[in-house]
């Protein structure tokens, strides 16, 4: 590797990424974009879900348990109708998500002692809502029950006892159970992967394209130079998105930062080298600038997003999909983001994630030094 | 010629391709301080055999030695004396005219002072001074095509390989260009390059015709012009199709191609032909303006050359 030849690539490759508006845009804009859409737009506390109602009986008793469901901050009781033909075209229309039915008698039953059942219909379209509304019910009836069972113990004069067990909730590392907690440091993981994979992927595609690779190729260049050259300025542009969606994180979302800078960055490091390689690969392959940027997309994003853990729990999928997620970088990435940022977690226990992305950056790095030849085919 | 002034030494190289035998058996000696010009029209395989030789395409078979350097093993070593320009602008359009000279220089190693004094006066034999910090993009074609010429000059290469570089370039910016490499000889460079105008290959010292991936033959413009057997006798006439149909076949006619107001016709024997000829037209009541006979061009020795089986030639 030569000093001067080195120079001449970054020097090169500075001045066209400072022209390029596209890439420009990308390298600020993107961060910021899905910084800011993850960190409002996702959330997946599921609060405040429409109810309709129709109380049959309109007593006291069952004014009484609405307003349970009025309490709740998980429901919001949107309107109260008159007929069961009222709530199926509500749900129909979409106006709500839950309908419950009281039945008329209602009190009549509860005063009798016998099991009251009061009707909900959940707008299942959206199966993860509905699972959740009917535990959220389950629950608010619960309270009037135990409301209830009170009430009834006080009149007849016996004394009142609490619960036998009841658990003793501490949620840990994200106290506040804030979706942002949990996102944020994904996201950062996401925005290296698309922007080192994707701005890299247009690199040699470019060459092919315009017609500069073959006078290249004609020059003393060793394909080292090339690679280094070329990934060096990209290198620095991934620190700096790295910094600025940490930066947002914590100063304005206020994720908490507990692990070591130095951790951080080692493994920022070692994930940008995984996927600049991975970009450059696809890059030499393909040749082509847009089925570079297709092929780096499909390989990056979408395995960030669906595969790493950063919505669905890796634990929770089918044992096939949880072997391949063992093949996305972004996965091991993601790991060591959220425990350094939430669990301040030292650098021995994250060894294996570690590990992981160290062999995923040799791999990677072999490959696109052996797949570039300064030769036309 | 002595082996120390051979900078190019080609020897049967050939290239296949799936569907085509690109270059066949292709030999070709450059001197230090000539200018070759390979000369074909479009497939005969020039562009093919000049990657070969500037080591970015692997031949099938055959060798080459660049300066010195195996192209086959030691292509890297080649690549630092030789300079290569592809048919396609290879520049970077988004950088300005200095910034690819400086580009191309730094790869080269070309130090500080030498790019300075060095691309300043390309520049100015380019015409190129006062465009420095225009973009390579925003360029003419003529003006794009002396900023890769000055771009591959930059670093002093020993030997130079042009593809079809005045391809599409004005009259004027031509003429800069050719200034720019008879200038180069003095230094000692051996230039091969290629083109489909006959017209420029006559400036060249030696040629080669090159036909469907082979050398026919290779000499300079006026020995080839004396192996021409026969006379071309051009016939100026308003319905050339005509003529060549009616004189494919007359006696003592080799060949007839069609020129731009008329025909050349190679035959064997001028002075005999001409008036058999004026006779057979006159008598068919077939018009005409002029019949006699021309200096061959090149040209002409390229069609008598690769038209039917080398009638025309003597070898």
């Amino acid at each position: 590797m030569r000093w001067h030849r080195l120079k001449a690539i970054v020097r090169k490759e500075v001045i066209q990424i400072r022209r390029d508006l596209r890439s420009l845009l990308l390298i600020v804009a993107m961060p910021l974009l899905l910084m800011l859409a993850f960190g409002y737009g996702v959330s997946f506390d599921i609060k405040h879900i429409p109810v309709f109602v129709y109380d049959r009986e309109g007593s006291q008793q069952s004014q009484d348990l609405l307003k349970h469901f009025q309490a709740s901050e998980y429901f919001n009781v949107v309107e109260s109708v008159a007929s069961y033909s009222a709530l199926v075209q509500a749900l129909d229309a979409g106006w709500c998500r839950v309908a419950i039915v009281i039945p008329s008698d209602f009190s009549e039953q509860l005063k009798t002692g016998g099991p009251v059942g009061v009707q909900a219909l959940l707008d299942a379209t959206d199966n993860n809502t509905a699972n959740v509304s009917i535990g959220y019910s389950e629950a608010v009836i619960q309270t009037y029950n135990r409301k209830v069972q009170l009430e009834w113990l006080q009149r007849h004069g016996q004394s009142t006892r609490q619960p036998a067990v009841s658990v003793d909730a501490r949620t840990w590392f994200n106290e506040n159970l804030e979706s942002t907690a949990n996102i944020v440091p994904g996201v950062i993981a996401i925005v290296m992967a698309v922007i080192g994979s994707f701005l890299t992927s247009l690199t040699i595609a470019r060459e092919w394209e315009r017609g500069t690779m073959e006078q290249l190729m004609s020059t003393p260049v060793t394909p080292l130079e090339v690679m280094v050259g070329k990934l060096v300025p990209y290198f620095v542009i991934g620190l700096f998105d790295t910094a600025l969606c940490a930066g947002i994180g914590i100063w304005w979302f206020h994720v908490p930062f507990r692990g070591q800078w130095s951790v951080f960055v080692f493994s920022s490091i070692l994930f940008l080298m995984v996927v600049l390689s991975l970009g450059y690969f696809i890059s030499v392959v393909t040749k082509s600038q847009l089925a570079a940027s297709q092929t780096a997309l499909i390989a990056t994003f979408l395995p960030a997003f669906l595969l790493s853990g950063f919505i669905y729990p890796i634990d929770q999928m089918p044992a096939v999909i949880q072997l391949i997620t063992r093949f996305i970088p972004a996965r091991y990435f993601m790991t060591i983001s959220r425990d350094v940022f939430l669990k301040g977690t030292p650098i021995a226990l994250l060894r294996d994630e570690l590990l992981a992305l160290g062999l995923f950056a040799a791999v990677l790095t072999l490959l696109a030094t052996r797949a570039f030849h300064k030769k036309l085919s | 010629m002595s082996p120390a002034t051979v900078a190019i030494h080609a020897s049967d190289l050939i290239k296949r391709f799936p569907d085509v035998l690109a270059v066949d058996r292709l030999s070709v000696e450059v001197k230090a301080g000539e200018i070759f010009g390979l000369v074909g029209p479009d497939g005969a395989g020039k562009t093919t055999a000049l990657r070969m030789l500037a080591g970015v395409l692997m031949p099938d078979l055959g060798s080459a030695m660049i300066a010195g350097f195996d192209i086959v093993r030691d292509a890297e070593a080649a690549k630092a004396v030789i300079s290569y320009m592809p048919q396609r602008f290879g520049l970077y359009e988004d950088l300005t005219v200095d910034e690819n000279i400086r580009f191309y220089a730094d790869i080269f190693g070309v130090s500080r002072t030498e790019r300075v004094q060095r691309a300043s006066r390309l520049l100015d034999a380019a015409n190129l001074t006062q465009f420095g910090h225009r973009l390579a993009g925003k360029l003419s074609g003529g003006m794009k095509q002396k900023l890769g010429l000055v771009c591959a000059l930059v670093h002093r290469p020993r030997v130079i390989l042009l593809d079809e570089p005045t391809n599409g370039v004005d009259p004027v910016s031509r003429r800069d260009f050719w200034q720019i490499l008879y200038s180069l000889l003095g230094e000692g460079v051996a230039i091969l390059m290629s083109t489909a105008y006959l017209d420029e290959a006559e400036r060249c010292h030696r040629i080669a015709l090159l036909h469907q991936g082979r050398i026919l033959f290779s000499d300079t413009p006026s020995e080839l012009k004396k192996h021409f057997r026969g006379a071309i006798v051009a016939v100026v006439s308003p319905s050339p199709r005509r003529v060549q149909a009616f004189l494919a076949n007359a006696e003592g006619v080799l060949n007839v191609v069609l020129v731009g107001d008329g025909v050349h016709l190679v035959v064997d024997d001028a002075e005999r032909r001409i008036p058999e000829l004026r006779r057979h037209m006159v008598s068919a009541a077939l018009p005409f303006d002029s019949i006699e006979q021309v200096v061959p061009t090149i040209e002409d020795l390229f069609v008598a050359a690769t038209s039917g089986s080398h009638r025309g030639m003597d070898r």
